[in-house]
Order: C-alpha cells, then sequence, then structure tokens
C-alpha cells in the first residue's frame, strides 16, 4: 500500500541518520530505491539510468542543513532534479503567425488526439476568444470524423467536414483554404493515430506537416505508456519537428513516468495534461507536481492550491491544524471537509490528486458525489454532541438518525465506518514522511480526506 | 539450439492462415529478439554482466520489477540445474523460463458451452475494446457462428456509429439505441440474441479508468443487468489491455477483475515497437488467460494467444 517513495526510502534513509553530508556510500542504498520507484513508475530505462548519475552528482556532498534529516536533504535532492527533467512550467502555445493558426495533433492509436482536439478547441475558444476551426484527416478508423464532428456540435464550435474518399492532405488544405476565408484564428488538424514503424503512415504526417506548416505540432500520448514511450517519442521526434506535448488520461492511478521518457527524448515541453474524458478536463502542466506524482506524493500541490482558491481560507487551516495533530478531527470536520469538497468540483474530481495510497483508500470507502448528499443528511440528522462523538452512536441512535436523514441504518453504519477511515489515514498523515514534507512545502492540506 | 522450439511447438494449433501476422508481430518485437540475438550469439560465457543486460532487456519490455526478478532467478536456478556454461544456451533456458509463466496463461476461449453465448469488453479508454470487437465477430464468424454485436458505449462521441461500422463490414446487427443506458442496450441485445437464436454476443462498453468510482459501479451494474437478461451471463468478461501499458496494465487487471471478475484478457497493438512484456507481470502476480492478441486495425489482425508463439516471437527465434 505504501508504495511511495518517501516510505521505502524510510528505512534505507535511517542509515542515513546522524551523517552530517551525503556521500557516494551512504546514498547508494538510497539510489537503488530511487531506482526501483522510477521504474516502476514506467520511467524508461535509460532515462533513469542518466537520471540516477544526476542526483548523484547533485547530493554528493550536499551539506544537511538545519532541521532536515539527511532523508529528507536527499528527497529534495531528488524531487529538485526530477523538476527540473520535467521541463518548464506552463509553456503555452505560439499563435505568432499569419492566421490561421495551425496545430497539428500527432500520437499513437487511442492516445487521445481526437478528444483533445475538441478540448483544446474550447480551451482557445473560452479563455483567448479565438475562433478556432477543427478538421479531421482521420479517414481510416472507423466514425473518427464523426466522433470530431459530435465534439464540435457539442461544443459549438466550427467543424470543416471531411469523408472517407479523400486524401488528408487535400482534406488539410481545404480546411486551411476555409479557414483563412473565414478568418478563423486557429486551425486544429486531428489526424489518425499511427505507429511509429508504419512508414506510410509515418510519410503521410510528414506531408500533411510539410503542407500545413502548422506553428505547434503536439505529440499526444498516454500518461499510462510504459517503457516504449521513449521509442515512439524518438521515432515521433525524429519524423515531425514537434513543437510540444499533451500527457492524456492523467486522471488514472499510473504514475505518468513516461511524461518523463517523452520530455527526455523529445526535449520539447509538456504543454497540457487531460484529466477527464470531458471536454473541460484540459490543464497546463505543472513539472513540480508531475514529480511527485511519479515520485508516489500524489499532486498535492495542485489540491492546497485548488483548496485557498475555492475555499474559505480559515476554516481550512483550522482543519489542517487538526489533519496534522491527527486529533481532534470529528464528524463536523467531516461534514465541513465535505461542504469544501463541493466547492472543489466533487470527490471524483478531488481523488484523483491525492497520493495513491490514500485515493485508494478513499475508493475503499466508496464515496462518490451522490453519496456525499446523503452523508450529509445522515450528519444533519445528528445532534452536535453526537457530531463531535461519533463513538456515542450505538444502536438507537442510529436508527433514530437513519430515520431523521430518510436512510437506512446500514447507510448509517457506512458513514461511520468511512469517517472511521478518514480519521485513520489522517492518522497515518500526520504521523509519516509525506505529512512531515508537506508541511515543509506548504504546510496545510485543507479539505483532504 | 532448435530443440526447445520444436518440443513446445508440437502440440499447437495450426499456423494461421494469414501469414502476415506473425511478420507484424515480429517486426515489432524485433528490437527485443535482435538484442537478444546479439547477447546469446557472442559465444561469451554467462556472467553477471549478462544477467544484468538480461534484466535491461526485460524491464524495458514491460515486464516489471517484480517479474523480471523472479525470471532471472528461476533462469539462474536453471542454469545450475543444467550445467549450463555458454552464453549461447542462455537463451533457451530463458525462453523456458518464460514460457513456465505464460504457458498457463493460453487459454482458448470455447463459446461453445451456452447459447447465446455473451461477453462483455471492459478497460480502460482507448484499449481497443471496439476494434477487438470488429475482429472478433470476423473470428467467431469464421467458426460458423451467428454473431450478434451490442453497443453498450453510450457515452463517447461516436461510440456507436464505430460499432456500427464494424456490425457493416462483418455484416451483423448492431444493437443500439439513440441514447441512454448502457445497461438497457445490453439488456435488449442479449434478449433479442436469445430470441434469434444467436451463438455469440459482443458487448462493447465505454473506456473507463478505474479510478473513477462511479463509473466502476455502473459497469458493475451492467453486469449485473446482463445476468437478469440471461441468468449465467455474461459468460466472459474480456478485459482489454493496450500492449503499450506499463505497469499500470497490471493495476487495470486487479481493479477490473475486482468490479467484474474479468476471465479473459486481449492484449492489443502488439504490433507496434511495445513488447506487452507486461503480460509476464500480470502472469506473476494476478493471472488471467489471455484469450486474444491485436496485430493491427484490420479485420484480421486478431489471433488466439499462443504462449509458444509469443515467445519465440519476443526472443527472435524466427529470425534465425
Ligand atoms: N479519462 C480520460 N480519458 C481520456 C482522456 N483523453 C482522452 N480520453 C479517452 O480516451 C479514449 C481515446 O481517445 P481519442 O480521442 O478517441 O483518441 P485518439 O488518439 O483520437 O484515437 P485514434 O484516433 O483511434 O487513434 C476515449 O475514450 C477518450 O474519451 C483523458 O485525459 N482522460
Ligand atoms: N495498431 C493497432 N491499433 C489498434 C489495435 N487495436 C485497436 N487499435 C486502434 O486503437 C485505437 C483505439 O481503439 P478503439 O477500439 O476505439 O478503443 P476502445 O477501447 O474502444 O476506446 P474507447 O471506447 O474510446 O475507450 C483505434 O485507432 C484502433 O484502430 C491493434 O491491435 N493494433
Ligand atoms: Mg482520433
Ligand atoms: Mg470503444
Amino acid at each position: 500500500m505504501l508504495d511511495n517513495l518517501t516510505s521505502r526510502l524510510s528505512g534505507v534513509i535511517k542509515n542515513l541518520r546522524g551523517q552530517a553530508r551525503l556521500s557516494e556510500t551512504n546514498i547508494q542504498d538510497a539510489l537503488r530505491e530511487v531506482r526501483l520507484a522510477l521504474l516502476e513508475a514506467d520511467v524508461a530505462l535509460p532515462v533513469v539510468k542518466q537520471f540516477i548519475g544526476q542526483v548523484k552528482e547533485a547530493a554528493l556532498g550536499q551539506e544537511v542543513i538545519g532541521s532536515l534529516s539527511p532523508g529528507q536533504a536527499f528527497i529534495g535532492v531528488v524531487h529538485r532534479e526530477l523538476t527540473k527533467l520535467m521541463g518548464e512550467e506552463n509553456a503555452g502555445l505560439n499563435f505568432n503567425t499569419v492566421p490561421p493558426a495551425v496545430i497539428l495533433m500527432a500520437g499513437l492509436q487511442g492516445a487521445g488526439k481526437t478528444t483533445t482536439t475538441g478540448k483544446l478547441a474550447k480551451l482557445l475558444r473560452d479563455q483567448q476568444k479565438k475562433k478556432v476551426l477543427l478538421v479531421s484527416c482521420d479517414v481510416y478508423r472507423p466514425a473518427a470524423i464523426e466522433q470530431l464532428r459530435t465534439l464540435g456540435l457539442q461544443l459549438e464550435i466550427d467543424f470543416f467536414p471531411s469523408d472517407l474518399s479523400q486524401k488528408p492532405v487535400d482534406i488539410a488544405r481545404a480546411a486551411h483554404d476555409w479557414a483563412r476565408r473565414h478568418y478563423h484564428d486557429v486551425l486544429i488538424v486531428d489526424t489518425a493515430g499511427r505507429l511509429a514503424i508504419d512508414e506510410a503512415m509515418m510519410d503521410e504526417i510528414k506531408q500533411l506537416h510539410a503542407a500545413m506548416k502548422p506553428i505547434e505540432t503536439l505529440f499526444v500520448v498516454d500518461a499510462m505508456t510504459g517503457q516504449d514511450a521513449v521509442n515512439t517519442a524518438k521515432a515521433f521526434g525524429e519524423a515531425l519537428p514537434l513543437t510540444g506535448v499533451v500527457l492524456t488520461k492523467l486522471d488514472g492511478d499510473a504514475r505518468g513516468g513516461a511524461a518523463l521518457s517523452v520530455r527526455h527524448v523529445t526535449g520539447k515541453p509538456i504543454k497540457f495534461v487531460g484529466v477527464s474524458e470531458k471536454m473541460t478536463g484540459l490543464e497546463a502542466f505543472h513539472p513540480d507536481r508531475m514529480a511527485q506524482r511519479v515520485l508516489g506524493m500524489g499532486d498535492v500541490l495542485s489540491l492546497i492550491e485548488e483548496a485557498q482558491r475555492e475555499v474559505d481560507v480559515e476554516e481550512a487551516q483550522k482543519l489542517a491544524k487538526k489533519v496534522q495533530s491527527g486529533k481532534g478531527f470529528d464528524l463536523n470536520d467531516f461534514k465541513m471537509q465535505i461542504v469544501q469538497m463541493r466547492k472543489m468540483g466533487g470527490m471524483s474530481a478531488m481523488m484523483d490528486k491525492l497520493p495513491a495510497q490514500l485515493s485508494q483508500a478513499a475508493a475503499g470507502a466508496k464515496v462518490d458525489d451522490k453519496a456525499i448528499n446523503r452523508i450529509e443528511g445522515i450528519i444533519n440528522s445528528m445532534t452536535p454532541l453526537e457530531r463531535a462523538k461519533p463513538e456515542l452512536i450505538k444502536a438507537s441512535r442510529k436508527r433514530r438518525i437513519a430515520m431523521g436523514a430518510g436512510v437506512q441504518v446500514m447507510h448509517v453504519n457506512q458513514l461511520l465506518s468511512q469517517f472511521e477511515q478518514t480519521q485513520k489515514m489522517m492518522k497515518m498523515f500526520s504521523k509519516g514522511g509525506i505529512a512531515k514534507m508537506m508541511r515543509g512545502m506548504k504546510g496545510m492540506m485543507p479539505g483532504m480526506r | 539450439m532448435f530443440g526447445f522450439l520444436k518440443k513446445t511447438l508440437s502440440g499447437t494449433p495450426e499456423k494461421p492462415a494469414n501469414p502476415g501476422w506473425l511478420g507484424k508481430l515480429k517486426r515489432g518485437l524485433a528490437r527485443t529478439g535482435n538484442q537478444l540475438v546479439d547477447l546469446f550469439g557472442g559465444g561469451g560465457k554467462i556472467d553477471d554482466e549478462l544477467y544484468e543486460e538480461l534484466e535491461t532487456i526485460l524491464i524495458t519490455s514491460d515486464v516489471g520489477m517484480d517479474a523480471t526478478r523472479h525470471l532471472l532467478a528461476d533462469l539462474r536456478r536453471e542454469v545450475k540445474e543444467q550445467r549450463l556454461t555458454e552464453a549461447s544456451q542462455m537463451k533457451e533456458a530463458l525462453a523456458h523460463c518464460l514460457m513456465k509463466l505464460l504457458k498457463p496463461l493460453a487459454e482458448l476461449l470455447d463459446t461453445g458451452t451456452h447459447q447465446p453465448f455473451v461477453i462483455m469488453l471492459c478497460g480502460v479508454n482507448g484499449a481497443g475494446k471496439t476494434t477487438s470487437i470488429g475482429k472478433l465477430a470476423k473470428y467467431f464468424q469464421g467458426q460458423g457462428k451467428s454473431v450478434l454485436l451490442a453497443a453498450g458505449d453510450t457515452f463517447r462521441a461516436a461510440a456507436r456509429e464505430q460499432l456500427m461500422t464494424w456490425g457493416e463490414r462483418n455484416n451483423v446487427t448492431v444493437i443500439a439505441q439513440q441514447s441512454g443506458d448502457a445497461a438497457a442496450v445490453i439488456f435488449d441485445a442479449v434478449q433479442a440474441a436469445q430470441a434469434r437464436k444467436i451463438d455469440v454476443v459482443l458487448a462493447d462498453t465505454a473506456g473507463r479508468l478505474t479510478t473513477q468510482a462511479h463509473l466502476m459501479e455502473e459497469i458493475k451494474k451492467v453486469k449485473r443487468v446482463i445476468d437478469k437478461a440471461l441468468p449465467g451471463a455474461p459468460h466472459e468478461v474480456l478485459l482489454v489491455l493496450d500492449a503499450n501499458t506499463g505497469q499500470n496494465a497490471l493495476s487495470q487487471t486487479k481493479a477490473f477483475d475486482e468490479a467484474l471478475g474479468v476471465t479473459g484478457l486481449v492484449l492489443t497493438k502488439l504490433d507496434g515497437t511495445a513488447k506487452g512484456g507486461v503480460i509476464a507481470a500480470i502472469a506473476k502476480a494476478h493471472p488471467i488467460p489471455v484469450r486474444f492478441i491485436g496485430v493491427g486495425e484490420g479485420l484480421d489482425d486478431l489471433r488466439p494467444f499462443v504462449a509458444e508463439e509469443f515467445v519465440s516471437a519476443l526472443l527472435g527465434f524466427d529470425e534465425e
């Protein structure tokens, strides 16, 4: 369960205790653990090897300062180097060209190109007021054109029709012409998925590129991709002058080591991440958060940030204190969290950002957005005393509460066990190394359950 | 040198008619194969370096740390037991170790046990579920069975149209509804199949990541509803895995199995450079029969999983 690097390193790091600086011999075991953790996160082996070398260099001779333990100092180095490798923050899209600015999408089958095309169009329209035209050059996959047409319709974004009898380059040219004459700012060209070793198909996309001269050529890659990410990225990078990467399906529980591999091989920034199947699910990329995710620390920072934006800061800080101390967390707080969670986009959006171990535990508790309503109802039917001291709630109180909330006793039991689990997690959190690290980073974790 | 291959291949089913597919598989897997050829063909001795290079190859094929360690330990044992001393003998020994792990997964799917035999497909987004259904329809028709498709992905844009095209290509009926509920569509399809005495029903579902608790609940419901339409059905729950996927394929397997009781796997996109080694990790940690492999986007690009072929393609046997 505790598969994150921090907990894995804890044993190894005990050996580092009492040492004033990191040395070749005392970090060897720790480096081995990092290697393992990265491989398990699907970072490609050649990238791992090089990275370990870098960490070693950066760590050696590093003084262990202030209140940090040598282990923390070491993790600090790992995190810093990983963030560095992840590349620039938030590299935006380039529109510095005669309109329409063409964006070409490329990638393996099923990576998420068409979906990302829709999301990107929406984002550019909503956030940058761009007039966007969509076109599909996928004349191969059944209903691929229809898929993009549907998305265009749904988003109310212009779609340039094409059909199976046409050649991709002709389709793209016609769309470009149309876009120019109708004053579109941006033309997004969706393409068929293709294998990097399929020469004919790679030639086709090269031709598309030559004909369109896109200002952005985005390589779309699935966050679940394994070791082969290096080979694919290399081949696409050699065939096309890529300008950026989109990492999709980050809402899953894959650690996303492919991000590192692709970044390393192409040298191009990851510009966006896909975090949902929905058209709103495209976000800017944050290298530091991704580094933490690959290390198994979850997207804690972005959770904190989101919480700060949406949530009553004072309440959140109170809560954070309780979380940190692991004490005094009662059903009132539980309810408060639920209310705040609502503001933050619901349970499922939040769960995705939790570290693996927590989201697993939370998933075990089987809370979904609908259940949240029920939970709130149940807590509302409790007396203040019951909320503060949940251990008081025995059979007869349960029946009364259930009746008051219009649910069955079973549901009350479920809630209480969920609460208990949360409490346990909080304790775990406050004891474990993660909490310490996070305090170092930001000092609070509001809204976390 | 070929002793192993002859021994183990003698009991395998006939080679499929289309000779192109193994080529496709091999082209993709060739990298691994070539690496191994270099490693073993040099006439060197067995030493630590050789093992380390071997570890590298297994890891870069997505076999994962756990299964890699297991395979290497097994290989060391085999080398000792059989007193192997030459690097060239290692290849056979490794093939043996891989076979021990993978052979138990090669269980053909028998659809003759029920009529209609209902197969439900599941998997993460973009794994190849819908395309596999298209190919499976052809495969079962080739066995003289009648097939019906259920358009259970009511979520993704044009998912239904995509399946309808596969229906047309195979000239089979697709049960679909204009909108709505996956469970309802598949329920209808199973009932229609009973009425029409169809042999095999293939039910498509929307892709979902296992972290979406509500979607996992939804697909559980789909399965329950199928059982209502035809008690005992679905008779097979196929989890579709993309060979490009790294270690997450293992957690996908566990999560879908926990939710649905997965009875078989389909490993797609083996025609690319991805090695699909994660199957070894699955074999080690959470074994489920691998029913089919996908080796392309065409109707014919689906094969039953044959461990010997998988291993020999992976190790580059066929290139010598
Ligand atoms: N959960 C999740 N699903 C995604 C994301 N991006 C894409 N998908 C899903 O992944 C699947 C494949 O997406 P597509 O956009 O069709 O992929 P594609 O690269 O266009 O596929 P081909 O055209 O067949 O090569 C669909 O089910 C999408 O809904 C994401 O960020 N999160
Ligand atoms: N090269 C190759 N491509 C494949 C294979 N199987 C599927 N694909 C491609 O992978 C992409 C996704 O396939 P789909 O069948 O749409 O996947 P899905 O799991 O139904 O996707 P969602 O319903 O969106 O979750 C398509 O472009 C397919 O043509 C295969 O064996 N080899
Ligand atoms: Mg597409
Ligand atoms: Mg599908």
